[in-house]
């Protein structure tokens, strides 16, 4: 059985459609991308199952149980974490105080330590600056960060969007290495990506969306291969 | 000599000044929502001592914290019962409607008590503590320090606690804090509580050498809002800093050019300040 399962999922903002018919599924210990243009429907996809959005039609099955239009405090507390779209980091406060945001459903006080040694082990940049305030970071250290924050909340799946945007070549492979250690440690993560090239060369299958429709979905080598899906759906 | 009494009179009274004011900037730093009612919760408070005084024959350890108890509680309730609601109505419904609030809760106050002014016994806190050349009441020093404590406390609960980067988290993005697990709603609700409490102890605390009325809230959140604004919205040393000065100033005015322009000279330096600072003493441009 598929970890998470979306089917017929659609968004509306107001008149605006956000999603028409997203169907995808997410097994356990995978890595699936989504490509897809700009307005394609990734961000809404993943704000949908992160419980940001309510959904106007279709499911959104988590290990077997429909989440869709729960509150996203609830959802992060059953174990999917977003780091989202342009961070979202809280600015004003430190580092640390970030990272132990995103620890806030955690139930156990004592595992607390063991969180923060795993996201500075992963990043040491973020020990560095642990004092700082969030504001103060580069745009790599701000990826870092939301990526250390989403990871505080323990999650059995890790929804991402975009994790490459605006981010030089160096710290994307410092981000997409850490993303590779994830998955050995048994993350599943589903990445939301507009740089098809380089999702499809972490993930192992991915999905592509447009205007808001899962249009194709396969394994991620056979997508990296195909002239004519590149050429139709990926932009290059 | 005359000066330093002024200077402790005036930073005595500033204090209760600054809590007074960051129960306002508190509101207004999590959800960008002016408290017009704020005022009135402070009258609240007032009589709420006025009447445990009088019936229950208690003194302030007792009736301040019972003060600040109802008053959380009516922040709370007011935030779930009409804030959540308006929120999501244009600017003006919020504006109006705490301002209606405001009035209402006038009105109850002056239905069941009239409007005959009232205060507590004298003997509340009535002696006078001489230190160091200095005469000070007991009331307002109680009330000063109380005051003073409390702001500090608020202040450190917002910086150094896991509760207080809650708040500040939904403060400034209330997605994100979602995001994290945090239940936006439930933190404003308590961030209400926190600000009426508030004004429920200055309340108490300004009872003890004040007049009580109806109308009294009208001055005293006057002279918040200028605090407010003075120090920074949404910033509480601000607050602080700008209570304790407005504190000082009245006293010195109220001193050298009389009681009754005291409040004029509060604006003038206010404006003086808005003109050259518009961001307020800490705030951010
Ligand atoms: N908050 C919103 N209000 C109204 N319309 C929205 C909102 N968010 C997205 N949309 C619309 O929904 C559609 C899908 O947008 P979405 O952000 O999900 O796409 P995306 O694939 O993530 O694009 P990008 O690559 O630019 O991030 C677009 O047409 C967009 O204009
Ligand atoms: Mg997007």
């Amino acid at each position: 059985m598929s970890l998470l399962a979306v089917a017929g999922l659609a968004v509306h903002y107001g008149d605006l459609i956000g999603a028409a018919d997203v169907s995808l599924t997410v097994a356990a210990g995978e890595i699936v991308a989504l490509l897809g243009a700009n307005g394609a429907g990734k961000t809404t996809t993943l704000n949908a199952i992160a419980g940001l959005v309510p959904p106007a039609g279709g499911q959104i099955l988590w290990q077997g149980e429909d989440i869709a239009g729960r509150p996203a405090h609830h959802i992060v507390a059953r174990g999917i974490a977003l780091s989202p779209e342009g961070w979202r980091l809280f600015t004003r406060q430190s580092v640390e105080a970030n990272l132990r945001l995103g620890a806030t459903r955690l139930a156990v006080r004592a595992e607390l330590p063991g969180r923060f040694a795993r996201v500075y082990a992963l990043f040491p940049r973020l020990a560095e600056r642990r004092r700082q305030s969030a504001g103060t970071l580069s745009g790599g250290e701000r990826q870092m960060l939301a990526l250390g924050r989403a990871l505080m909340s323990a999650p059995r799946l890790l929804l991402l969007d975009e994790p490459s945007l605006g981010l030089g070549p160096a710290v994307v492979d410092q981000v997409f290495a850490a993303l590779l250690t994830l998955r050995t440690e048994g993350l599943t993560l589903l990445i939301a990506e507009q740089s098809a090239e380089l999702a499809l060369e972490l993930a192992d299958r991915a999905y592509v969306l447009q205007t808001g429709r899962t249009v194709l979905e396969g394994r991620a080598g056979d997508l990296l291969q195909n002239p004519e899906v590149r050429r139709a759906y990926l932009g290059g | 000599m005359i000066l330093v009494q002024l200077v402790a009179d005036g930073l005595l009274l500033g204090a209760v000044y600054a809590l007074l004011s960051s129960g306002l900037t508190l509101i207004w730093g999590m959800m960008n929502v002016v408290n017009f009612a704020h005022g009135d919760f402070v009258m609240l408070a007032m009589y709420i001592a006025f009447v445990a005084v009088t019936f229950l024959h208690v003194g302030p350890a007792v009736f301040v914290p019972l003060a600040a108890l109802m008053l959380f509680g009516l922040g709370v309730g007011v935030y779930f019962a009409l804030i959540r609601h308006v929120m999501r109505g244009p600017m003006l419904a919020q504006i109006l409607s705490t301002f209606g609030l405001g009035i209402l809760l006038r009105y109850m106050v002056f239905w069941v008590f009239s409007a005959n002014f009232v205060s507590l016994p004298n003997r509340m806190a009535g002696g006078v503590l001489a230190i160091a050349g200095l005469r000070l009441q007991d009331s307002r020093l109680l009330a000063g320090l109380m005051a003073l404590l409390l702001t500090v406390g608020l202040h450190l609960m917002l910086t150094r606690t896991a509760f207080g980067s809650r708040l500040l988290a939904v403060a400034e993005d209330r997605t994100a804090a979602m995001l994290v697990g945090i239940r936006p709603d439930a933190m404003q609700a308590l961030a209400w509580g926190i600000g009426a409490a508030c004004a429920g102890v200055a309340g108490a605390l300004i009872a003890l050498f004040f007049y009580i009325s109806p109308l009294v809230g009208d001055s005293l959140v006057l002279i918040a809002f200028v605090t407010v604004c003075l120090g920074g919205f949404g910033s509480i040393p601000g607050a602080l800093v700008a209570g304790l000065a407005i504190g000082v100033i009245e006293s010195l005015s109220a001193w050298f050019i009389g009681a009754a322009w005291q409040d004029v000279v509060v604006f003038a330096l206010f404006l003086l300040a808005l003109w050259l600072r518009p961001q307020g003493l800490m705030g951010k441009a």
